[in-house]
């Protein structure tokens, strides 16, 4: 398969509704995603971003779908480091479906480049940010405190 | 998801080598990961199987292929519940020892 891509699957013991807020919710994604602030306002064409706690913008894109509560597609670029942002847009799908009394969650994160070093760096991250949400929906509690 | 069905889905060579494939180049068809293994066609799609039914690896359709990808958030999940909590840092570092003296990444 041409360009990079990796797919991320997490089973959460809840409803496809209570995923869907998560992601869609600045407050409640700073509690699983290391304090991060989304900044857009959910509509197909409307700029996207995540901000570090320090005010500094760390990706930006635009929103190319959005399906509640199954659905969200975001042209994603990294914006703080240079040979990332080099790399250019990628391609993040977010698409949540029932299975049984759980949820499935899954991320597909993807861009043409071979190798793509942008890839491999949110490869490190969305598995924390993904058991980080688990946790946070099934115990209330988080795996992982909070770091800028 | 449960985790007797990750440790289960580990606890196995063939499975473990098809995950280092995937590793390497991720995406790929059952074809592509026959190729080079002295496994059988028939063997690779049940051990593909059980990885998948552990949220190991997870595929999707693409056009008529079917591709896979190895799933890496069961394992970060295993991480975080035994190793996470303990003394990372001196984890890390023994790790980072034990490559250095063997020479190479995967164990």
């Amino acid at each position: 398969m041409a360009g990079s891509t990796f797919v991320y699957v997490t089973f959460i013991r809840t409803s496809v509704e209570q995923i869907w807020s998560a992601f869609t919710q600045p407050e409640l994604v700073k509690k699983f995603w290391f304090d991060i602030d989304v900044e857009t306002d959910w509509r197909v064409g409307s700029p996207w971003c995540i901000k570090f706690p320090d005010g500094r913008v760390a990706d930006a894109g635009e929103i190319l779908e959005f399906d509640p509560p199954r659905r969200i597609a975001i042209k994603w670029r990294n914006e703080f480091m240079p040979e990332l942002k080099a790399e250019g847009y990628s391609l993040c799908v977010i698409e949540v479906e029932p299975v049984g009394n759980a949820a499935k969650l899954t991320i597909t994160h993807s861009n043409e480049i071979e190798n793509s070093k942008f890839i491999g760096a949110v490869s490190g991250g969305w598995p924390k940010i993904l058991s980080n949400l688990k946790s946070l929906i099934e115990t209330g509690e988080l795996v992982l405190p909070n770091k800028p | 998801m449960d985790d007797d069905a990750v440790f289960r889905a580990l606890a196995d060579a063939s499975r473990r080598a098809l995950l280092d494939r995937l590793f390497e180049r991720n995406g790929q068809t059952l074809g592509e990961l026959c190729q080079g293994l002295e496994m059988s066609r028939q063997a690779v799609a049940k051990h593909l199987g059980l990885l998948e039914a552990a949220n190991l690896v997870a595929s999707k359709r693409q056009g008529r292929e079917k591709l896979h990808f190895i799933n890496p958030v069961p394992i970060g999940e295993i991480t975080e519940r035994w190793i996470g909590k303990f003394e990372r840092p001196q984890l890390g570092a023994l790790a980072d020892f034990k490559r250095a003296l063997e020479g190479r990444d995967k164990t």
